[in-house]
């Protein structure tokens, strides 16, 4: 059975449950319990039409929810009719799920594993894996931030900008589980590019594209970090990298840049060179100063810092770097590598070890080590 | 089954006998390092007796509560600290003796030269539920 087909069928199915009248709530939790049933029940007797299939045990639940709970009787009276026939428009309920699950109103963490589960289809069980949490203190995280969204109308405008940082979010924590966060992200995102038409949507869709195009080539057999330069390109999925430029040239014809797409040409330009030497690192810069003009990070300015060492020289890498705080994640990785290119290895290395010490993950935190160790063993033990 | 903690310290325990600072090693000893690491969690778990290992970064802050209404008062981080902790293995076996093999084992994780680190590691017994049948 195609689990991914049957979880892309939850946005549309849950949407016509709180069309016909369902509070938000409990239409997620009998959607979900419909899902299991399908698991259960298809692989020996699948539907004729898996949709269908899904609205009826779902609306089926939803009645028995309602049903066993007295304080609702007055509700289950008027629910209990036949509800009304007629063409649903899907598309529109998905985007608007997408909107109320990444409700301003919601945390970052709740909303991420809202989204997961009730766009994404995706049982607690799952989601807990994937972010290393106990089941029980996620299922208490999806609860609480369907009671914080409960008052919200479903039909509201929601703001697409929300949506995306969810969606940026999911794709960009590398934890693991069973379930591919990278991979559940790039479905999401491509189901939102289906419901709306807005460049950003394409612009992080292609970046997502182009990043995880390179993911095989971005860890060593054993486990450790292989950044971009020293990537077997060989190895990069060129169907994605086509992908996301094709989608990131449309998006970027429209003429209404945002953050994401200059994310992308970036990564699209890298994705561009068949060697690290043939890296245009003029036109990337240039995509930076865009960057910076829109987001004003220091995460960018740093970022940016790399790629002038490389276009115009290590010492100019350097120069950019000033003013950036010391205390800003990644600083000393950046400055250790400047310092190399210039042929300052002490100093290298001494950031390189600095680097380490702060480093956010451990992946990063033993490559870091290894560069510090590669230029001890340079200079002589 | 009892559950024990092996932690692993920056400094604060006994010196290591191998004791040379990670950056100071070559980079092929460190991956041998963190393979030996990898292999034994793994090995913990085919033999049903992992629970968990975490790492921490160096830099830690103390916090603590400052009366109705304030803010909490935060102080640190300690550069030098004396006692610093650097991760943790969680580990679920039959016996103390069990607990004391398998540190030892993760002690003897190569380090400079291939040879063994022969690290201290503090194994720290969890404290347990009350048991059902007391006499």
């Amino acid at each position: 059975m195609d689990e991914v087909l049957l979880r892309s069928l939850t946005p549309g199915v849950l949407g016509i449950l709180v069309r016909r009248g369902a509070d938000f709530a409990a239409a997620e939790d009998a959607v979900q319990d419909a899902l299991l049933e399908a698991v259960r029940v298809w692989p020996a007797d699948p539907p004729r039409d898996p949709k269908g299939w899904l609205v009826t045990v779902a609306w089926r639940r939803f009645l028995d929810a309602t049903r066993s709970d007295a304080a609702r009787r007055r509700r289950e009276d008027l629910l209990d009719e036949e509800p009304a026939a007629g063409p649903v428009p899907a598309v529109d309920d998905t985007l608007q799920l997408y909107f109320l699950c990444a409700h301003p109103s919601l945390t970052p963490s709740s909303a991420v594993a809202l989204t997961l589960r009730a766009v994404g289809g995706l049982t607690t069980r799952q989601i807990a894996a994937a972010y290393l949490v106990p089941e029980a203190t996620m299922a208490q995280r999806i609860s609480r931030a369907k009671r914080t969204v409960s008052g919200v109308r479903f039909h509201q405008p929601g703001d697409v900008a929300t949506v995306l940082r969810v969606l940026y979010l999911v794709f960009n924590e590398g934890y693991s589980g069973d379930v591919d966060l990278a991979a559940e992200a790039i479905r999401l995102t491509r189901q939102l590019a289906a419901a709306i038409d807005h460049p950003e949507v394409a612009g992080l869709l292609a970046l997502m594209l182009l990043h995880h195009a390179r993911r095989d080539a971005r860890t060593a057999p054993d486990g450790s970090l292989v950044p971009l330069a020293e990537q077997d390109r060989g190895r990069w999925d060129t169907r994605s990298i086509a992908e996301g430029v094709w989608i990131l040239q449309k998006a970027l014809a429209r003429d209404r840049l945002g953050e994401f797409q200059a994310q992308a040409a970036i990564a699209a330009l890298h994705a561009d060179a068949r060697t690290a030497e043939e890296t245009d690192w003029v036109q990337i810069v240039e995509w930076y100063d865009e960057l910076a003009r829109l987001t004003d990070s220091p995460v960018v300015r740093l970022n940016r810092a790399v790629a002038v060492g490389a276009a115009d020289g290590p010492r100019a890498g350097l120069a950019a770097l000033v003013g950036l705080d010391a205390s800003l994640p990644r600083r000393a990785a950046v400055a250790a590598y400047l310092h190399e290119r210039d042929g300052d290895l002490a100093t290298a290395a001494r950031l390189y070890a600095e680097a380490a010490r702060k480093a956010p993950n451990l992946a990063e935190r033993d490559h870091l080590t290894r560069q510090a160790a590669r230029l001890h063993a340079r200079r002589g033990r | 089954m009892a559950k024990y903690l092996l932690l692993k310290h920056y400094r604060g325990g006994p010196t290591p006998i191998n004791d040379v600072p990670m950056d100071q090693w070559t980079p092929e000893e460190i991956s041998a390092h963190i393979q030996y690491m990898n292999d034994f969690a793994a090995r913990l778990e085919g033999t049903g007796e992992f629970v968990d290992g975490q790492a921490l970064a160096p830099e830690g802050t103390f916090v603590r509560y400052d009366g109705e209404g304030r803010p909490p008062v935060t102080d640190g981080p300690f550069a030098e600290t004396k006692d610093l902790i650097a991760g943790w293995m969680v580990i679920d076996v039959d016996s103390w003796e069990r607990a004391v093999e398998l540190a030892g084992e993760l002690s003897a994780a190569p380090g400079v030269g291939g040879k063994p680190l022969h690290e201290w590691l503090e194994v720290r017994p969890f404290l347990t539920a009350p048991p059902t049948i007391t006499e």
